[in-house]
């Protein structure tokens, strides 16, 4: 089961602008707060996420302890080809998530 | 019968929630580890080099008031016709009082159509953001806003 929430057209015309909104849920704990018993929580975030359109990067995030939890990111790119996208997580303790998402693209 | 009297049990237990008020009171006022300015000003630097930042051209929406600062929505966009020769290669967003300078690094490439990236963030304290973009021609753009925050995020105790 993903964790993902991925929301790309499913279709657009070779040209356009096509917005791209992704949402991973992930705890993003920031490694500042601590439990009633005064111990340091570890820093538990996602520190990469990376889109790929038919394995080109399009667009790169590095996040931060300041990155609210459950990431939601949304960015832009031009709908090229039909095909794929690709998003991939990575963060602290081995977290690692991969989704797609696919576009048909017309003229 | 021997039975607790409900008047001193109100007392105590009254006597106990100050207590644990007063006892919290220190360790708030304590806390708050902030990312100085100068934190803020290197970690700028780190992005820009000797760099020039200019004031403009970048868009940063964000609401001016906010109750919760645990998820505050965020817009940065650019002003760029985003060709192969003039594009936004990278934008930035910096705080001034979360534990960290930085919020976020987005890279767009030249074939976004549109310099925009939206977001959460937390914020920690009520104080200015700040987005910075780097352009294809090296320059950098920026954009700054003031936000009051009456929920802090980051460091407050695990329930």
């Amino acid at each position: 089961m993903t964790a993902a929430l991925i929301n790309v057209p499913a279709k657009a015309r070779r040209g356009d602008i096509i917005e791209v909104k992704t949402l991973m849920s992930h705890i993003m704990e920031t490694g500042y707060r601590r439990t009633a018993a005064g111990e340091l929580v570890p820093r538990n975030i996602i520190t990469s996420f990376t889109c790929r359109y038919n394995g080109k990067e399009v667009f790169r995030a590095d996040l931060f302890p300041a990155i609210a939890a459950n990431p939601f990111i949304s960015f832009f790119t031009v709908a090229t080809d039909s095909g794929k996208f690709d998003f991939e997580w990575i963060g602290d303790q081995g977290f690692s998530e991969t989704a797609s998402a696919a576009i048909t693209v017309v003229e | 019968m021997r039975k607790p009297n409900p008047s001193t049990r109100r007392r105590f237990l009254g006597f106990a929630g100050g207590m644990a008020v007063a006892g919290a009171v220190p360790i708030v006022t304590v806390r708050p580890l902030q990312a100085t300015p100068a934190m803020l000003a290197s970690a700028i630097r780190n992005v820009t080099g000797s760099a020039e930042v200019h004031t403009g051209k970048v868009k940063l929406d964000i609401p001016p008031l906010v109750e919760n600062g645990n998820t505050v929505p965020m817009t940065v966009s650019v002003a760029s016709p985003m060709t192969p020769e003039d594009h936004v290669k990278s934008i930035h967003v910096f705080n001034e009082k979360n534990p960290q300078p930085n919020i976020g690094n987005f890279y767009v490439a030249p074939a976004a159509g549109r310099a925009q990236v939206s977001t959460r963030i937390r914020l920690a304290d009520s104080q200015k953001v700040t987005a910075i973009a780097q352009l294809s021609d090296g320059s950098f753009w920026s954009a700054s806003v003031d936000v009051v925050v009456t929920l802090a995020a980051c460091t407050e105790d695990v329930i």
